[in-house]
């Protein structure tokens, strides 16, 4: 049992231990002399430390996140809630949302990414709808650095271990590898659920006298508000064990999902909300349910069930321990709810109920130990405009870089082994993709694509974000990484829908780290319009950054996409010899920020050029018009590495060759010109398809079944073992991951 | 022909498992709780895969005492058809109804990946709709796949033709590339392989709906 | 020649999923007696080493280099000549 001294709400004051927690000056002023009207006692301040907390309020990245588009005539809920919906026509709906856990994953990688899984996995079943899918993008730092190779070991083994143990399928994301973040690795989880929409939950409690019911795991000091805690309150002994790691419990979650699907389901008439407890825990979720309805809550914390003696209150409230689920149910049903939970073999409590005057009270020992306005906790967090100032490289960008390089064909072999080119294959490899047996196109593909059992139709889904061009250029980059994010959904045969975001980004207080989150923003938020794909939630992460060093601006983009028919999938693999294989789209010579511009220079810079919306959007619309016309046999997206990796991805699945030639020069085979495709159409479609595409697409050959490529070019010629190459691109990781530093 | 697929607290190929009767089949399956102790109804019981309890302690330790483990012990022993897919043919070595025990990958990474598999017995009532040596492709998914006993068992599997299926490449380290086994009365067949993701062309095959038409043959004639 | 051997637990304050589930199936076997189970790992590590006390000094630093998870698990550990 540890002996703790709460601080007097005078010391607290006086020593401002509140800084420690992460409040400011003014905001505590706002809280004792304008919100409380008397000075806040230990728990108290701590609950508003947590709640107005950046991770909870976004009170610095709000004006940031008003400039997202969130209409569209698909959105049944945006933003706010634990995930955002969509109208999938016959009365369904999907349900999605990514979320970050890139600090926990660098101090515990494991852990970290197991917890990052769980806890967007609950914000999709609280919703009402059932987990079908989920996509990792992961960001790390040189493979060539040993700390980084034991990351994205334990962070994948992290994904696999509780996401293949929870039954989810695995079905896509994407790796990528840049120095800025050695020291900030990005693990961005994504989840996809299906529902009716008549099953729509929602995080409400209200209705006085309704019962609050506490369910999953018991609650322990685990990863208490990330806060800082002046050694002087404890006893020493087990300063360690303060705040601890937080580890999953798929077991436990799996359990969880279909108890609380089964609520959800058959007991909507007594079921008045529901929500996860996830960032700053038991306060969160209850808080912001019942400020959301109005209401207050009157918890007593004696009945929270605890793993641990002697917790107090404040770490009670803020635990994060994982698999907790709170539910606000009508008075007089709790047993019906519980006797659920009983027969999942779960712990289920009543641990209070919903009050009428709005305040937020709660009790330890029959005492009463915060009595505060429960909106006060939500509502009333200020909210922060930063300054923005353009960063230096961006008004005077480095002046325009050529490739140069001696033999095409070595070339090409180095592009395949870099760490972003190689096939992921043998990370992918340990995710169970296929269970839940809907899975047609698995990790691999431009875009995973989920049938829905029961209908034709199917959901592709990615995830995407070239921070090289965002850190370039933060405006285009944000519609390029929307764009991308598109074309791979448009590569499958489906339509974007509407997307959900990580903000990944450096201190707001910077601000060229402002200037480029709000740049970039704008970006997204214009393409999002383009491709008429609203955003419906979504996540921020600011100050991932290391000595004063931060990651490219990384705002992931998760996208889903509606195929209405599934005979429509299309693959990216082409599927036999003889076919025409055409570019979609003009090449350019875009090298800033390009791969080979890396592996030449060791840098990225330079101006982003030759991107424009319109061009993406009707090279978009015409592959698609292609894919539902059937005149395509394979679609693959061209993007990092270029049109050669592109097209050399395309024959290695079925081991075929090409021979072709094109007006294009050897240097251009690595440019990274956007809105671009390789696809493969067989003979008998040739003429329909070019006049559908007009100038749009350039024929450069044919596909062959010898596994070699013959590719003439305007300067030099380039003669590949197909197999060979596709060696070298396959084993590329794990060559990596072998080597010594 | 009416099937029983278990549930376990933790499985979660158990509703694949439920699709590929009623639907690909076109047969009749009901989801049976593990707490259940009466499967009499039954015509054959299916052990789905996931990670029943976690596979805490290790794979099927403690689903093993699962109260439906006797009755399924009891349909076994009537002789009527138990398949365990994955965590079921865990199950199955853990409650001694197949000899050996599975162990963990020689990676000690989970593998998911199409596997091809030489049916090397197609005279049970599980492959009677394959032919001798046939190649099939049928996903794995796996972290605990690497099938171990002694020379002595192995000895005896062989001369009982219970090697059913084997890897044309071995995924895991398994001994011989054996991928499923049958007890020596060839009507309890444990597998690591999921012939139940593969019984639609959408999912990228349909090898292993005739492994469940195999069954319904040999009980109709 | 010193025979090493490292017990690995959870720390007190971190979830043991395993032990929890562990437990849960003894109850279900009546086993109602047992309060908490915690599982942990077990290491028998043969050393060179010129004294006891230089063979403890490695082993407390295998310990905290690759055998713990110093996040998460604790450990102890008895030396013995061997």
């Amino acid at each position: 049992m540890q002996k703790q001294v709460e601080l007097s709400p005078e010391q607290i004051r006086d020593q401002k231990v509140y800084r420690d927690w992460g409040l400011t000056d003014g905001e505590y002023d706002l809280i004792s002399e304008k919100l409380l009207k008397r000075l806040p006692n230990f728990t108290e301040t701590g609950l508003y430390s947590g709640m107005w907390s950046e991770h909870c309020s976004y009170k610095n990245s709000k004006p940031i996140l008003r400039k997202f588009w969130t209409k569209g005539s698909r959105v049944i809920q945006g933003p706010g809630e634990g995930a955002g919906v969509l109208d999938i026509n016959d009365g369904q709906a999907v349900v999605f949302k990514a979320e970050s856990h890139n600090h926990p994953s660098f101090v515990e990688p494991y852990e970290g990414a197991a917890t990052g899984v769980g806890g967007i996995i609950r914000d999709i079943f609280s919703m009402g709808a059932k987990p079908i899918a989920s996509l990792d993008s992961l960001r790390f730092g040189e493979l060539s650095n040993p700390k980084n190779r034991f990351l994205l070991d334990k962070v994948v083994a992290g994904i696999a271990g509780y996401g293949n143990c929870i039954g989810i399928p695995t079905v896509g994301g994407e790796i990528g590898f840049d120095k800025c973040y050695d020291g900030n690795p990005l693990v961005n989880v994504m989840c996809v659920g299906i529902m009716d929409q008549a099953d729509i939950e929602a995080g409400r409690a209200h209705g006085t006298g309704n019962s609050i019911i506490y369910v999953g795991a018991k609650t322990g000091r685990d990863g208490i508000n990330g806060a800082t805690f002046a050694s002087s309150q404890f006893s020493k002994e087990e300063e360690s064990d303060r705040s601890a790691v937080q580890v999953g419990d798929p077991f436990m979650e799996k359990l969880l999902v279909d108890a609380c699907l089964e609520i959800t389901h058959k007991h909507s008439d007594i079921l008045v909300g529901i929500q996860d407890m996830g960032a700053a825990g038991l306060v969160s979720s209850s808080a912001e349910m019942a400020a959301k309805a109005n209401s207050g809550v009157d918890l007593n914390l004696d009945l929270v069930p605890q793993r641990e003696p002697g917790m107090t209150p404040y770490e009670i409230m803020l635990s994060e321990s994982q698999e907790r689920m709170l539910l606000c149910v009508k008075k007089g049903h709790e047993q019906t709810v519980l006797d659920v939970f009983e027969r999942y073999g779960l712990d289920a409590v009543v641990i209070g109920s919903v009050n009428d005057d709005g305040q937020y009270r709660l009790s330890q020992h029959g005492e009463l130990v915060c009595d505060i306005p429960t909106k006060t906790l939500v509502d009333d967090v200020p909210e922060y405009t930063h300054p923005l100032v353009e960063p230096a490289r961006l008004k005077q960008p480095a002046p325009h870089f050529t490739p140069e390089f001696d033999d095409l064909g070595t070339m090409v072999k180095q592009m395949l082994g870099q760490a972003t080119i190689a096939s992921k294959q043998s990370v992918y490899q340990q995710y169970d993709s296929r269970v839940q047996a809907n899975t047609v196109l698995a990790p691999g593909s431009d875009s995973a694509v989920v049938r829905i059992r029961g209908t034709k139709k199917a959901l592709a889904m990615t995830t995407d974000c070239n921070s090289r061009y965002i850190y370039l250029d933060p405006f285009q980059g944000g519609q390029i990484a929307v764009a991308e994010a598109a074309r791979n959904i448009v590569a499958s045969g489906a339509l974007p829908i509407g997307i959900t975001d990580c903000l990944n980004f450096g201190n707001p207080d910077d601000p060229e780290s402002y200037f480029e989150m709000s740049k970039s923003a704008e970006g997204i938020a214009k393409a999002c319009e383009q491709f008429d794909a609203p955003v419906i939630g979504g996540n921020v992460s600011l100050y991932n950054e290391t000595d004063n060093a931060a990651i490219y601006p990384t705002p992931l983009i998760g996208m889903v996409g509606l195929i209405e028919s599934n005979d429509q999938i299309t693959k990216a693999s082409a599927k036999a010899a003889d076919e025409l294989v055409y570019v979609v789209g003009k090449t350019f010579d875009d090298y800033s920020g390009s791969e080979i511009q890396k592996m030449l220079a060791d840098q990225i810079s330079g101006r982003i050029e030759h991107f424009d919306l319109a061009t993406e959007a009707k090279n978009q619309k015409l592959v698609h018009t292609a894919i539902v016309d059937k005149l395509v046999d394979s679609v693959h997206d061209i993007s990092e590495g270029g049109l050669i990796v592109t097209l050399l991805e395309t024959l290695f699945e079925n081991e075929l060759g090409f021979t072709g030639k094109t007006a294009l020069t050897r240097e251009q085979l690595f440019s990274e010109t956007q809105s671009r495709f390789v696809i493969t159409v067989p003979k008998q479609n040739q003429a329909a398809f070019e006049k559908l595409a007009g100038d749009q697409a350039t024929l450069i050959g044919t596909t062959t079944a010898d596994h070699e490529l013959h590719l003439e070019l305007s300067n030099d010629n380039l003669n590949l073992d197909v197999n060979e190459m596709n060696q070298i691109w396959k084993e590329g990781l794990s060559w990596l991951m072998k080597s010594k530093a | 022909m009416k099937f029983a697929v278990i549930s376990f607290p933790g499985s979660n190929c158990d509703w694949d498992m439920y699709y590929a009767i009623n639907d690909a089949l076109g047969e009749e399956a009901d989801m049976v709780s593990s707490e259940s102790t009466d499967l009499d109804q039954y015509d054959g019981v299916l052990i789905p895969g996931g990670f029943s309890y976690g596979d805490y302690l290790r794979s099927g330790a403690i689903a093993r005492f699962a109260p439906v483990m006797k009755a399924v012990k009891k349909l076994a022993d009537a002789g009527k058809p138990v398949l365990g897919v994955c965590n079921g043919f865990q199950i199955l070595v853990e409650a001694g109804l197949l000899p050996g025990s599975l162990q963990n990958n020689t990676s000690m990474e989970f593998i998911s990946d199409w596997a091809p598999l030489k049916v090397v017995n197609n005279r049970t009532m599980f492959t009677n709709g394959y032919s001798k040596d046939q190649v099939i492709k049928v996903p794995i998914a796996h972290g605990e796949g690497n099938y171990y006993c002694d020379d002595a068992t192995l000895q005896e599997l062989k001369d009982n033709d219970q090697i059913v299926f084997t890897y044309e490449e071995n995924p895991n380290g398994s001994c011989d590339n054996i991928a499923g086994i049958t007890n020596r009365a060839g009507n309890v067949l444990g597998m690591m392989p999921h012939p139940e993701r593969a019984v639609e062309s959408i999912l990228g095959g349909t090898d292993g709906l005739t492994l469940f038409k195999s069954i319904l043959n040999q009980v109709r004639s | 020649m010193y025979l090493a051997k490292i017990y690995v637990t959870h720390k007190p304050s971190i979830l043991d999923p395993q032990g929890e589930a562990v437990k849960n199936a003894l109850h279900r076997l009546n086993y109602t007696s047992i309060d908490s189970i915690s599982q942990g790992k077990f290491f028998e590590v043969k050393l060179n080493a010129d004294s006891k006390d230089a063979a403890v000094k490695t082993v407390e630093s295998i310990c905290k280099d690759l055998l713990v998870n110093q996040n998460m698990e604790t450990y102890r550990y008895e030396v013995e000549e061997g």
